[in-house]
């Protein structure tokens, strides 16, 4: 008589623990969610609280000054800009030369597998390996020691390849095989198909591939530490031979200034940073939403 | 008359569709050798990486031996080749990173279980976008934060003279929100292809939702999130710009996350920056360090995506 009761109260309690357990943890994983939201808005609202005050028109039309309340960033913007539109020049042709060719070129062969591996891995391989890379190959040895902006967005080049190759190649990979059968049915040659019918077709998940690795070129700074060096700049890069510093190596020097004043136009930079890429991101989930309607397979 | 003008082949057009054809053809012989020279880029840029850096440090190697380099606890090459041992940095990287990873594998792995396991549909649209903002935020900014957001609550919580201004705390949990969403991603991509029947069938027997989490999804799951967190790892031990601007420039092997310590990523960009000449012996040992830095990197990514590959779990 007792001993089914005491079975049962365990039972029950053992329950009631489960059912408690449960509860806790869900409230642990809403936690972490939150956490990582509040990380994100907790960061926004430090930045625009120190920023805000120090962003005006004057700002990002004047040059750097050791004055902070007349310093400006149009020096880093323009040679944010010319990176942004050398390293896209290089990186386009390359990039999606690379995903045609393995995508719809390449036999299974073992160099091509190579290749495939090999980008995979040159995607984990830290920044500041590159900015060495850039230094030893780019400066020094193509330029002969000119740390100029093209030397800057090679660096980008190689750095930025791997995304936008396995983005080009998933938007490849997403063009139906019947399309490319009707145009081999048609008698076009392999690449006929490429040029007329798969390209077009893949334009735009290849697009915000790109934009996306562009956003990553802006926004890294450690290769252009390494090659840049310079740390004031009052002028705008002219010439792709021309020497430069970007927005994000900006903010760094500005927030290693002894005048914590700086700290204050080095929030404002990154507003105009944070603002340029947020920009780039809408325009990539703009044209994947606008362009990309998936045909019925 | 006409019709036997037409029986006859036009020689002409025959003619022409043939030179199109030949045309045609060395037109794609050509582009396949250049796209192939374009996927070629890649192999020298990994072959360039290594022979740069293995050249480079040989003449560092040539002066300080490499069990020297990798055992000893004195990083000051700058006073003396004898003051080569890099285990001041990698103890630097590594306690910057394992903070890290506690962080971003608490709250990636606990926001992958929420989404995959508990989240509707709708909700799960929203947070995952936001939450991949978090990764695509430029390092430097992150590096402001931590310095000037997460060191002065630091220095309230545990008293100014205990945390120093530069600390590898601040830039370890600010880095472990960086890399949050890479692991929050991948895991919760490895958590959705398990089967829905493995979990119906856990309901039936009568389990929690928190136990259909741990003991039937996360099992089965856990390649995908092992892997998550190696290359999560990798990631943090070779970023550069949080850790330069808010854990210091003082190579200093503690267990301390509230002391000042130097990584191995902002030794090489503090040198190469220019504050060493060129062809110095204090120039050579960023090369050292940085293929030190490269092959713990490499190593990492080929355990994490070897393990996605070897452990994958394949269901019908």
């Amino acid at each position: 008589m007792n001993k089914p009761n005491m079975l049962n109260r365990s039972r029950n309690t053992w329950h009631t623990i489960r059912v408690w357990r449960d509860r806790l943890f869900v409230v642990g994983f809403v936690m972490s969610v939150a956490i990582g939201i509040l990380g994100l808005a907790a960061l926004l609202i430090d930045i625009l609280a120190d920023g805000l005050p120090y962003l005006n028109w004057n700002f990002i039309s004047s040059y750097s000054s050791y004055e902070p309340t007349e310093a400006g960033i149009l020096g880093p913007l323009g040679g944010t800009l010319w990176i942004a539109g050398l390293t896209a020049l290089f990186t386009i042709p390359l990039g999606v030369g690379t995903a045609i060719y393995l995508e719809e070129f390449a036999t299974k062969n073992r160099l091509n597998r190579l290749i495939e591996l090999n980008i995979a891995n040159l995607a984990g391989v830290p920044s500041v390996i590159y900015g060495l890379l850039g230094l030893a190959m780019f400066v020094q040895f193509l330029f002969g020691g000119s740390r100029n902006v093209t030397a800057g967005a090679l660096t980008m080049t190689l750095l930025v390849l791997p995304i936008v190759v396995i983005a080009s190649q998933e938007a490849i990979k997403a063009v139906p095989a019947s399309y490319r059968d009707a145009a081999y049915a048609m008698g076009a040659n392999r690449w006929q198909v490429v040029k007329s019918v798969v390209l077009p077709q893949a334009m735009p998940g290849m697009m915000s591939g790109i934009i996306l690795a562009l956003s990553r070129a802006i926004g890294e700074s450690a290769p252009i530490l390494i090659i840049s060096s310079l740390v004031v700049v009052t002028f705008v890069p002219t010439t792709p031979d021309s020497s430069f510093t970007v927005l994000p190596l900006q903010i760094f020097t500005w927030i290693g200034h002894q005048n914590p004043e700086f700290r204050g136009i080095a929030a404002a930079a990154i507003i105009v940073l944070l603002g340029l890429l947020l920009t780039m991101n809408g325009i990539a989930i703009w044209i994947r939403n606008k362009y990309q309607v998936r045909p019925e397979q | 008359m006409s019709t036997t003008t037409n029986l006859e082949p036009n020689q002409d057009l025959i003619e022409r569709v043939a030179r199109r054809r030949r045309r045609q053809k060395t037109e794609q012989k050509a582009v396949t050798v250049l796209l192939f020279l374009a996927a070629l880029i890649s192999i020298f840029t990994t072959v360039g990486v290594v022979i740069l850096l293995v050249s480079q440090s040989a003449g560092f190697f040539a002066e300080v031996s490499i069990w020297k380099f990798l055992t000893g606890t004195e990083w000051a090459p700058h006073l003396s080749p004898e003051k080569s041992g890099v285990l001041e940095l990698v103890g630097g990287t590594l306690l910057v990173a394992v903070v890290a990873g506690i962080v971003a594998l608490t709250l990636g792995l606990g926001a992958a279980i929420f989404l995959s396991e508990y989240a509707p549909e709708k909700l799960r649209r929203i947070l995952k976008p936001i939450l991949e903002v978090l990764a695509g935020i430029p390092t430097v900014v992150y590096g402001y934060f931590a310095l000037t957001f997460v060191t002065p609550i630091f220095q309230t919580l545990f008293g100014a003279e205990q945390v120093s201004i530069f600390n590898a705390l601040s830039a370890g949990i600010v880095m472990g929100l960086m890399i949050m969403p890479m692991v929050s991603t991948l895991s919760e991509d490895a958590m959705v292809a398990v089967p829905r029947s493995l979990r119906d069938a856990a309901y039936a027997l009568g389990a929690t939702r928190f136990e259909v989490a741990t003991k039937v999804v996360m099992p089965a799951a856990l390649s995908g999130i092992v892997a998550s967190f190696i290359l999560a790892m990798s990631r943090a031990i070779g970023e550069t710009m949080i850790v330069k601007i808010a854990a210091g420039a003082q190579p200093n092997l503690t267990l301390n996350p509230l002391e000042s310590i130097q990584t191995m990523t902002a030794y090489i960009v503090q040198i190469s920056g220019g504050e060493a000449a060129q062809g110095s012996f204090e120039y050579k040992t960023i090369f050292a360090v940085g293929l030190l830095l490269f092959t713990m990197t490499l190593l990492m990514n080929i355990i994490g995506r070897w393990v996605i590959s070897r452990f994958r779990q394949e269901y019908e």
